[in-house]
Formats: structure tokens, sequence, C-alpha cells
């Protein structure tokens, strides 16, 4: 239940930091480039930024990079390693140091999920997410696309998979399981 | 953000919350490597993940607002048995009488808590303590998950063959006199609850019959009948079940002090 304490906390000044940067110096445009680009470390097909997991980066006067992530499920454990990875990339990028804060409002959704990492997650093989916003339990829904062979003619095996996000289906048409990003 | 509930009323309910959590993904993770099915395996140890992430949001903020330097690691694993707040249901076996280890029982208690639960962190979402509604507003999206599956299972065993329709009648035996002190009210909920940060419980409880009805309707289940009604967990009263629970839960580190992953 621990994380490195260095990185968990994301008030300003609380993490990693690098030698004396003189002020001005950093390139607030590459740190958030870098930090947009880190992979999601459990579906590495799609970055951060494609999942809607990142909220804000910004870069103060002193030269240290701000980041704002929200977590997909509460207990995501992959949070633990973005939270490092985002540290990583600013430093990497020319930041001072690097804060990443973890913040819960508004709830993260798959609906935050970009056109750009809906496309990516077809192309891996995982079928992207159809509209959240529904309210309580739902038993019955409409079919999810094969992304293999397109095919409509798919079940669902579980509603959990391999990740806290996914459920897993086949498609009784190529005969093939696939993962699916639960609409959540 | 600050609520007008004093700071001991507000750790003692960010308690009972996060203990129901946490003692529920504490004994979900028993069935690691031991459900029925590969897809029930993981489908467990999902829901135990959910329920410990929202745990550590909880025990989290329970912790700073204490004071006393308590994290969520000083909580779970530091506390005996009478410090916990959990109601008693999530710490009971996953047993029946005569059968032991038994699926049929997780699943029930997961259907009893989760239709409590759903319900709850939705009322909490509009909580006037935004810390409070932002964690109820992840975990609701998620026992929606967990009451879909614990009803698809009911529904299954219960309407399935004569011998899982009687082990699922006999789990809701066992677990059905320990619903009722999730709908019990104090003077701390009547306290929370009028300030806007919590939700007296008893107000769940005619959604919850009707949710929970339903199901055993639809798995041709009957709705037990009890008059016992045991209770103590949200003053730190449990049953020998917890000891045993918390002593697997804490082991390592009580042994090792500071360990982390």
């Amino acid at each position: 239940m621990v994380s490195p304490a260095s990185l968990s906390g994301g008030r300003p000044g609380t993490g990693p930091s690098r030698a004396a940067v003189p002020a001005g110096s950093v390139d607030a445009a590459a740190v958030r480039a870098a930090v947009a680009a880190v992979v999601d470390p459990e579906i590495r097909v799609v970055t951060i930024e494609d999942l809607g997991i990142l909220r804000a980066v910004s870069v103060a006067d002193d030269g240290r990079a701000r980041v704002t992530i929200t977590p997909t499920y509460s207990g995501c454990p992959a949070m633990d390693v973005i939270r490092r990875d985002v540290a990583e990339a600013a430093l990497a990028a020319g930041a001072a140091g690097a804060d990443v804060e973890t913040v819960l409002a508004p709830a993260w959704s798959t609906d935050m999920i970009s056109e750009s990492g809906r496309a990516k997650l077809a192309a891996a093989g995982i079928a992207p997410p159809g509209p959240a916003g529904r309210q309580g339990p739902v038993l019955l829904r409409l079919s999810v696309r094969c992304p293999r062979c397109g095919s409509m003619a798919t079940e669902q095996l579980s509603r959990f998979g391999s990740t806290a996000c996914k459920a897993l289906w086949r498609c009784t048409e190529c005969r093939e399981p696939f993962d699916e990003i639960k609409p959540h | 953000m600050k609520s007008e509930v004093s700071t001991a009323d507000l750790v003692e309910y960010l308690l009972r919350l996060g203990d129901d959590a946490l003692v529920t993904a504490q004994r979900l993770g028993e069935w690691s490597a031991r459900a029925p099915e590969m897809e029930t395996d993981i489908a467990l140890s999902n829901i135990a993940l959910d329920q410990l992430g929202a745990a550590r949001l909880l025990l989290t903020y329970a912790g700073e607002i204490e004071g006393a330097g308590r994290d969520e690691d000083a909580l779970a694993y530091l506390r005996a048995d009478h410090e916990f707040r959990n109601a008693q249901l999530v710490e009971l076996a996953d047993e029946q009488p005569e059968l032991g280890h038994d699926f049929g029982v997780a699943i029930a208690k997961l259907l009893c808590l989760s239709a409590y639960q759903q319900p709850l962190y939705q009322r909490l979402c509009s909580s006037t303590d935004e810390r409070i509604a932002g964690i109820a507003a992840k975990a609701v999206k998620e026992s929606a998950y967990h009451l879909d599956f614990a009803t698809l299972w009911t529904v299954r065993l219960g309407d399935g063959t004569g011998a899982s329709r009687d082990r699922m009648a006999g789990a809701f035996a066992v677990v059905w006199p320990y619903t009722y002190e999730l709908f019990e009210t104090d003077d701390l909920v009547a306290r929370v609850a009028a300030a806007g940060v919590g939700v007296d419980p008893s107000t769940l409880r005619e959604h919850w019959s009707e949710v929970v009805g339903g199901v055993l309707a639809m798995a041709t289940l009957d709705v037990p009948e009890t008059s016992w009604r045991p209770t103590g967990g949200r003053t730190g009263r449990h049953t020998e079940a917890m000891s045993y629970l918390l002593a697997e839960m804490q082991v390592l580190h009580r042994a090792h002090p500071g360990a982390a992953w």
C-alpha cells in the first residue's frame, strides 16, 4: 500500500529534483510533450493523454514541472508506475524537478478517451468503449464489435478482464477472444 | 471543504466506510487462484482491487484529518480488532456449516454489500465534504459492477441445479442476520448526516430490500427469515473470524515494520 514517498505527495517541491537548472532555461512545451507521451504501463499502445488520465502540466518559474493526473479505477495498480514515469519524463525533458499530484474529481470516465486513443486501442485488438454515462447496474447491453473481424456476433465471457478497466469478450464469428475497455 | 462535523466524528465515519472496503478486499483476495473458474478468479480479484482502492483513499483521508501521523498503512496494519469499525458482515469467513469454504457465501455477501454500497456512494457523491464526494464518485461506478456480478451469479446458482440452489439458499441463511447491522443508525451517523457530510444508512434500507429481494426472486430463492440480528462492528465488537483475518493481513507489516513494495 506504500508508494515511494518522494513521488506520492504532489505538493510543490516534494517530488524528485535534478541538479540546479538555470532559471528560465526550461522549455515548458518540451516538458509537456514528454509527459503527454508517457504510455500507460498496462496498455502500452496508448499514452496517458490518450486515456484522459493526464489532466494538466505546467512549469513553474523555478523550472519545476507540476503534473496533475487522475486514476481510472480507485484501485488501479498502474498509478504508482505512472507517477514515476511522468516524473522521469519531465526530468529527462529538462525540468528542474517534478511534482505529480493525483486528483479524483471530476471522476474519470471512458468518455475522456480521445479519438486517437480509441483508434490505437482498436488497432491493438482491444475494443474501445461505447458511451458511458449510465447510472446503476445494467444487465443487458448492446453487443460489442469484434476488433479483429468486425463482427457484431460477440459474447461477453466476463465483465472483468486482464486489467481493472477491461472486460473479456469472445467473437463467435472468428472465434477469437478479445478485451474491451468497459464503458465507465 | 471543511465541514461542520467534529474531527473525531469525521475520522470515525471515514473508518466505518474505509474498514468495510478494506476487510471486503482482504476476504475477496482469498479467492485468488481458488475461484471455480479463471474468469471468476480474475473478477473477484478485480473487485478486491476496487475495494482496496476505495479503502486506501478513505483511510488516507481519515489519517490526515486525525492529524496523529497515521497513514493508510498504520491504520490498516497496526490497529487491533477492537479498533476496526467495519460491519460484521464483511469479516465473515466465506464458509458454510458442513461445507467449509463456499463460493455461494462469497457471492451472497457481495450481493448484500454492493446493494448497500452502491446507493450509499451514490448519495455520498453530493456530500458537503468535497473529498468524500470525489471518492464516492469513483466508487459508485465500480460498485455498480460489483452488484451486476453478484446478481448474475446469484441468479445462475439459485436458479440452477438442485444442488446449487440448496447451497445458494444456505449461503443467504448464513449471511442474512448480519445484513441488519448495515442499516443501523446511531448518534454519530445522525450528526454526520445532519451536516450533509454522510448518509444515515437506515434511509437506504427500503431501496436495498427492493434490489436484493428482486434478485432473490429472479434466483427463485426465498428471502430468509431471521430474528437474530448480530451487531457491534461499528463500535469495535467483532466476530472470531475478524482476528484470524487481521492476523493474516497484518503479519508481514508487523514482522517487518515499514515493509513496502
